[in-house]
């Protein structure tokens, strides 16, 4: 709870005035099944007019403020819980911002976007009914009961007995129920889970003529759901008329008692009449606040899962040297001295194991080998996109760690495998490696990365708007446009992690032959399945398994690495035989 | 019934929609009230039922309070303490009855909804089986599944109570109303001129508060969009030191949310309470006027219980105006699902299609034209002839038509114009299931099921023994993998088997393509994320697999189709070249370029 408090600070205010006025609307309330026996008991029974008139003038005054005080309550309570979502939401993706790429593996991104989202919108309903509910419902309770043992002490002790009596039922009945909720939710995310497959796997359903073997698989989550929720749904739907029944049996002794009273002269009719009214108000809101705290439990899962984000402590952040140095990639040196590496501190295997490399300014260098082998790995390193387990890494002599996350990553870019573009135009998507680019440099980019004569080609060219995750251009085209966002950069490093995977090979050769025209100076990592990509590199890593095993230009390795052989041999065409 | 509806007019569902934030209405309540019955309809008794137990609940309610007037006109006022004590039992009798009326009532209405929804569900999804390929391009998953979760909860949530809780209300309500009347009219005057009060405010709003919610729902739809992409995107954000720019852009849609959602929380929770102290202004004014019009000749007795209903009256106006809500949310729910339920399925077979037996696999493609969109021809004149047992490869540029192709062949897509057939009978007048089971296909984007990877492997074949299954992954080299994983063939694959790599997911989809046994095999770069070194080792298993079958293979490396008894190059939709690997090399044309880039 302590953990909110600076997202509610905003609406100081509101959340104390909000409590204020619901005090108002219950106290204009709580008085008027009073007014009215006084209107029975001495207006009627003395025949005064008059006194009947101001009384009922009076009741009527204060339904007035009431509506009042609900409509600033309402107000206030919605400035609240509505400011503190938003400020939640900031918050939370402000957070993630910080998050490193191991933070991030802990979460998916679809839940991740939940929790923002939904898990949010579910503690914003619940402060309002804090403000709301929660307030006025055991208030009520608490003024109604002293009334009501005011008007009678005696015909108060049914009070007594009838708030026990239901709130065990009702506890029983949600002890019972609550079991039945939380499996109702996991066959629900059954069913759910069977419908997404069957969509993302439509094609291979279809081809294997599968659907009858998918249906019968969904009528069995389908028919295990409905069974629960019979059962979770049935117990709820108790509470309700279970809540009446006791109140009727009140009224009934209520009747039976205070009838007894007036008949023996000690109790008067129109204290009977607001006796009643007075229990039903106490017994509504014992089930309201019961309802409530229902409401209350279930959004402690969403609380759960937002305080998760909230707490998680971003693992690579600007250290003091870096934030007072203030460092700039210039050269482009990289150097690996020593590096170990695993994804999880706890793991036991290293999966990059004692890498060692210089790598000087200017030069390209490849890094070939199985899938599996932390090729990508590797590479995230140099950004410090995860951080090293053992060793160094050192960019201009200077190690990754003490330079700023923002000079570094400005120093470096990379082109992701799984990469992704936004919403929005191409021309807007380039810009996010270098927001001053003019429409020159932006072209030039796009050109290098063989990717101007397809946007030009499209009707509106560097304005053409792409949907989420560029889902309108092909991924061939998608994979040269995140290059040309990346080398709009002009960085000292450049690291291209299997980024033309989905090009031919033609305009894939054209790329690398324009990218060393347009990146003199840049030292460049590219990572690669195809040999024709990497053998004019200045030196090529072979890795396996997180060992460097061969390193050296194409030529030497040719000779050298058996391994590196079979790779060649494997892509390489008897007839055609290389240059 | 309404027309079928066509995939393209369909509304996009809308984002992050949730519970009663929003009321939608739908476009023709009537029909879609029509036919939600005639899902209800085969529970007709149980209805009947249900709403026998809820007249005499509601009976029961207005029945005693009503019995407060005798209770005290008679009894209290006279001093008559035996017929009280009777009294007092018939009213504890009418209480207990009306309260097992009510339990029964609820609990059978949620048997009846649940039931309702799972067939709604279950005819839904049987539906979707029946789409063709075509919907599913057009639509987003997220979208389909919204009417999965969304939509079907609405309806459960109104079958489960709203229903039943509006028409307890209006009965309440018009009981309520009948017995004012029958107490005093003169007194029910009062409550009428504060319920059109009511009715009015309540109007105005729900006009206001509809306003709003359209406008909050637009904002909240802009921010949960900018969060999923965002958060979708965040490595990329990392990789750019983008963090600031993005915490700036959603600073501006978060406060325009928070502007607009503090409007429609506003208005739609002032509901409420208003109706709430409206009434209670009601039951000032009659407690007033009633104590006037006892001195006039009312009986305390009838005062007494007219007040009781008159407390009573704010409850059902407020149900009534909720319930309304979440009901029509609910049908506007129902009316989305039902227009997928009429998006037309599959063509059928035609009446006189012949089933395929024992296919040879002699495939034949004869001036096809075809466009995913009729009017934007993808594929131009594609001729083709391939033997059975023979391998065809396709390749050129990403974008070229060559995925396209092999979807027609299994039916996912009719063409436009031309002709396929296979062992001489044209595709269209086969049966389509015994066309597809006789072929399998591999595919570019390799998905897997939550299960064991023995069945996810058997998903091609049913029937197939633990043997035949093993066997099939020997053949397509996955067996080695599989038999490292912890658990061997009985490893549960979870989330799309994401803790597999993509080069072991493309193994077993290998794999399970191989114990289908198919004539025909479709290979669409079903190795491109094996690396090379793993792709030569099962190049054997491959070869083996591919003998005897008609196999179409599509591949970005060259080196996998240089085999093929006949290779096509296909560019912008038109095969430009076509020959065996050294056929095509002497040419010097495209093939010889492409072939040039690999290798240099």
């Amino acid at each position: 709870m302590k953990k909110y408090f600076p997202y509610l600070l905003k609406y100081k205010k509101a959340l104390w005035l909000a409590p204020m006025l619901v005090i108002v609307d219950v106290v204009c309330e709580i008085f008027q099944p009073a007014l009215m026996s006084k209107i029975v008991d001495r207006g009627i029974s003395q025949r005064n007019l008059h006194y009947i008139l101001v009384t009922g003038g009076f009741m009527v005054g204060l339904s007035i403020i009431a509506i009042a005080a609900n409509i600033g309550n309402i107000y206030y309570s919605s400035t609240a819980s509505v400011g503190f979502s938003a400020e939640l939401r900031k918050g939370m993706l402000n957070k993630i911002q910080q998050f490193s790429f191991s933070n991030l593996d802990k979460f998916s991104s679809s839940s991740l976007t939940t929790r923002i989202t939904n898990d949010v919108n579910i503690l914003q309903d619940v402060i309002v009914m804090l403000l709301r509910l929660l307030i006025r419902a055991p208030l009520m309770l608490v003024f109604a009961v002293v009334i009501a043992v005011r008007i009678n002490t005696g015909l108060a002790s049914i009070i007594a007995v009838a708030i026990p009596v239901l709130s065990v039922c009702i506890y029983f009945l949600l002890r019972r129920g609550f079991p039945f909720f939380e499996q109702m939710q996991k066959k629900l995310d059954k069913v759910n889970a069977v419908v997404q497959e069957n969509l993302i796997n439509v094609r291979v359903i279809k081809s294997f003529i599968r659907e009858d073997f998918e249906k019968t698989k969904f009528g069995i989550a389908n028919n295990d759901l409905r069974a629960m929720s019979v059962k979770a749904s049935g117990i709820v739907v108790l509470i309700m008329p279970v809540m009446q029944l006791v109140m009727n049996v009140s009224i009934v002794a209520i009747v039976w008692f205070g009838g007894n009273k007036i008949i023996s002269g000690t109790f008067q009719v129109g204290q009977l009449m607001s006796f009643i009214t007075y229990i039903t108000q106490i017994l509504m809101s014992l089930t309201m606040l019961s309802m409530t705290i229902m409401a209350f439990s279930r959004a402690g899962a969403s609380s759960e899962r937002i305080l998760e984000v909230l707490n998680t402590e971003p693992d690579i952040v600007d250290s003091p040297i870096a934030k007072k140095k203030n460092w700039l990639v210039q050269k482009g040196k990289v150097e690996f001295k020593k590096v170990f590496f695993k994804y999880h501190a706890g793991g036991n295997e290293f999966v990059l194991k004692n890498i060692n490399l210089i790598v000087h300014p200017g030069q390209t260098i490849a890094i070939i080998g199985a899938t599996g082998s932390s090729k990508s790995t590797m590479v995230q390193l140099i950004p410090r996109l995860y951080d090293v387990t053992q060793g160094n890494i050192l960019i201009d002599d200077i190690d990754v760690r003490n330079y700023t996350l923002r000079n570094l990553r400005n120093g470096v870019s990379m082109v992701l495998q799984q990469n992704e573009l936004f919403s929005g135009t191409i021309r807007q998507n380039l810009k996010w490696g270098n927001v001053n680019a003019t429409d020159e440099e932006i072209n030039a980019a796009a050109e290098v990365a063989q990717a101007h004569d397809f946007i030009m080609s499209f009707p509106k060219q560097y304005e053409t708007v792409l949907g989420q995750g560029g889902v309108n251009v092909s991924g061939g085209q998608k994979q040269r446009l995140c290059i040309a966002r990346a080398i709009l950069k002009k960085p000292a490093i450049l690291i291209l992690d299997d980024s033309t995977s989905a090009v031919d090979t033609a305009t894939d050769a054209a790329i690398r032959a324009a990218l060393k025209r347009y990146l003199q100076g840049t030292t460049t990592f590219i990572i690669a399945q195809r040999i024709s990509s990497i053998q004019s590199a200045d030196k090529i890593i072979l890795l396996d398994d997180g060992k460097i095993i061969a390193s050296g230009t194409h030529q030497e390795l040719l000779k050298r690495s058996t391994v590196y052989q079979e790779i060649y041999f494997s892509q390489e065409l008897k007839e055609g035989s290389p240059a | 019934m309404s027309e079928p509806t066509n995939i393209k007019s369909l509304p996009a569902g809308l984002p992050g929609r949730r519970g009663k934030l929003f009321v939608e209405k739908p476009k023709d309540s009537k029909q879609v009230i029509f036919r939600l019955w005639t899902y209800l309809r085969k529970q007709k008794i149980l209805l009947v039922i249900i709403l026998g137990l809820l007249l005499i609940n509601t009976t029961a309610t207005i029945a005693g309070s009503y019995l407060l007037r005798p209770i005290i006109n008679k009894y209290i006022l006279l001093h008559n303490i035996p017929g009280l004590i009777k009294m007092i039992f018939l009213l504890l009798g009418i209480y207990l009855f009306g309260a097992m009326a009510a339990i029964f009532q609820n609990r059978l209405m949620i048997v009846v909804a649940q039931k309702t929804i799972s067939i709604i569900r279950a005819d839904l999804f049987s539906h979707i089986q029946s789409l063709p390929l075509k919907f599913f391009d057009s639509h987003n998953h997220g979208e389909l599944m919204s009417r999965f979760t969304n939509d079907v909860d609405n309806i459960s949530d109104s079958l489960n109570t709203s229903v039943t809780q509006f028409l307890t209300s209006a009965m309440t309500l018009s009981g309520i109303f009948v017995m004012m009347v029958y107490i005093s009219p003169m007194l029910t005057l009062v409550t009428l001129v504060i319920v059109p009060l009511m009715l009015f405010v309540a109007g105005q709003i729900i006009k206001r508060s509809k306003r709003f919610f359209t406008s909050q729902q637009v904002a909240l739809g802009a921010v949960n969009g900018f969060v999923e992409e965002m958060i979708t995107g965040q490595r990329v954000v990392k990789v750019f030191s983008y963090e600031e720019n993005i915490e700036n852009e959603f600073e501006a849609i978060n406060y325009d949310l928070r502007y607009k959602a503090t409007q429609a929380q506003l208005y739609s929770g002032v509901m409420m309470p208003v109706i709430q102290n409206l009434n209670t202004i009601n039951f000032a004014l009659t407690a007033a006027v009633g104590g006037i019009l006892v001195l006039k000749g009312l009986d305390m007795g009838g005062l007494a219980a007219f007040l009781q209903y008159s407390r009573q009256f704010g409850r059902p106006v407020n149900e009534i105006s909720s319930q309304y809500n979440s009901l029509q949310s609910a049908l506007a729910g129902a009316e989305r699902i039902f227009q997928i339920l009429d998006v037309v399925p599959e063509i059928p077979d035609e009446p006189n299609a012949r089933p395929l037996k024992r296919a040879e696999g002699d495939i034949q493609f004869s001036h096809v034209m075809f466009g995913y969109d009729p009017d934007k021809i993808i594929l131009k004149d594609i001729s083709l002839f391939a033997k059975a047992g023979q391998k065809i490869a396709f390749v050129g540029s990403t974008g070229a038509g060559k995925t396209t192709i092999t979807n027609l062949l299994p039916r996912f897509y009719d063409i436009q114009s031309g002709d396929i057939t296979i062992d001489g009978i044209d595709i269209k007048k086969l049966q389509r299931n015994s066309l597809r089971r006789a072929l399998a296909m591999v595919l570019q984007d390799t998905h897997l099921f939550t299960a064991t990877v023995m069945e996810n492997i058997r998903y091609g074949k049913l029937d197939a023994t633990d043997q035949e299954v093993r066997n099939a992954a020997i053949l397509a080299g996955a067996d080695s993998f599989i038999t490292r994983l912890p658990k061997g063939y009985l490893t549960m694959l979870e989330n799309d088997g994401g803790n597999l790599s993509q080069g072991q997911r493309q193994l077993l989809n290998i794999a399970r393509a191989t114990v289908a046994k198919p004539a025909i095999l479709i290979l669409d770069e079903a190795t491109s994320s094996i690396d090379t070194r793993t792709e030569q080792i099962i190049q054997k298993g491959m070869d083996q697999l591919m003998h005897g079958r008609t196999s179409l293979v599509i591949a970005h490396r060259l080196s996998t189709v240089r085999n093929a008894d006949e290779i096509m190059v296909l560019e912008n939709g038109e095969i430009i070249e076509r020959g065996t690997h050294d056929q095509l090399l002497k040419q010097k044309g495209r093939y010889y370029d492409l072939y040039k880039g690999q290798f240099d």
